[in-house]
């Protein structure tokens, strides 16, 4: 798994590449920290056009991210998911907490 | 009519073989031409079973085997997912959708309910010796050779 991330207009946008499953959850988690914690922004974007496997182990970890944004009142949303990510989505409500944008 | 076919494999309850796991049935599965969604499903799912082997299975001890079947039936592909690790208490409640035992480890709980959302039925089984076999079907539908032969 590799992230990218700028931030541009406050807005932090993050870009996933590679795949989200068990093995590489806990890189994505503390990278994830790492870059939610610094900058300045009001707002992030998780964008997973880049991101070629999802299972639901990739929920727990943006539902924990959500979490500690949650406490700073930033908002996180999610945009280009693979048809099985949004069936995931879906499935859990994630939507509810993080909403889709086009 | 192509013959019924079938392969296994056996390896390490480590999270990098989920990958493999997921490329191994993937390529298997070929055979009956399978749309690239029915290939993500199936991907999805294999990676639910074994994730949940290598996180739930062998806790206390260094690592255990999983063990990985894939066979066809016509259409039909049936893929079993066992190993013999310290198996699932209540299984009825582990198949509901957000029960999780280890909730401190932010995990979601939906690894069950993603295998039968994206498989046409999933079995959950004491395994013979010990631990736990999971057997998920999936009748593949064969539209690119409708296709072709349209």
């Amino acid at each position: 798994m590799q992230i990218k991330s700028k931030v541009y207009n406050n807005t932090l946008y993050v870009l996933l590449c590679g795949e989200l499953d068990e093995h590489s959850a806990t890189h994505t988690r503390i990278t994830l920290d790492n870059v939610f914690a610094g900058g300045d922004f009001n707002q992030i974007i998780i964008d997973l056009s880049e991101l070629e496997f999802m299972d639901s182990t990739g929920i727990g970890v943006l539902i924990g991210r959500y979490k500690k944004m949650k406490d700073r009142q930033i908002p996180i949303y999610i945009c280009n998911p693979s048809k099985q990510a949004e069936k995931i989505f879906k499935m859990t409500g994630l939507y509810d907490i993080m909403p889709k944008i086009v | 009519m192509q013959k019924n076919n079938y392969m296994e494999v056996t390896f390490p309850s480590l999270s990098v073989n989920e990958g493999f796991a997921r490329v191994c049935v993937a390529a298997f599965c070929l055979q009956l031409n399978p749309s690239v969604d029915e290939i993500n499903d199936i991907k999805t799912a294999v990676s639910e079973a074994v994730t949940n082997c290598v996180v739930h299975a062998y806790p206390k001890t260094s690592g255990g085997l999983i063990n990985l079947k894939c066979e066809t039936q016509g259409q039909m592909l049936i893929i079993t997912v066992s190993d013999n690790g310290v198996g699932i208490k209540d299984i009825e409640k582990a198949r509901e959708p957000f029960y999780t035992t280890k909730p401190s480890e932010e995990r979601s709980g939906m690894g069950f309910a993603v295998m039968e959302s994206f498989m046409d039925k999933v079995e959950v089984e004491k395994n013979d010796n010990k631990g736990t076999k999971v057997i998920l079907y999936k009748r593949i539908s064969r539209l690119q050779e409708q296709v072709k032969n349209a």
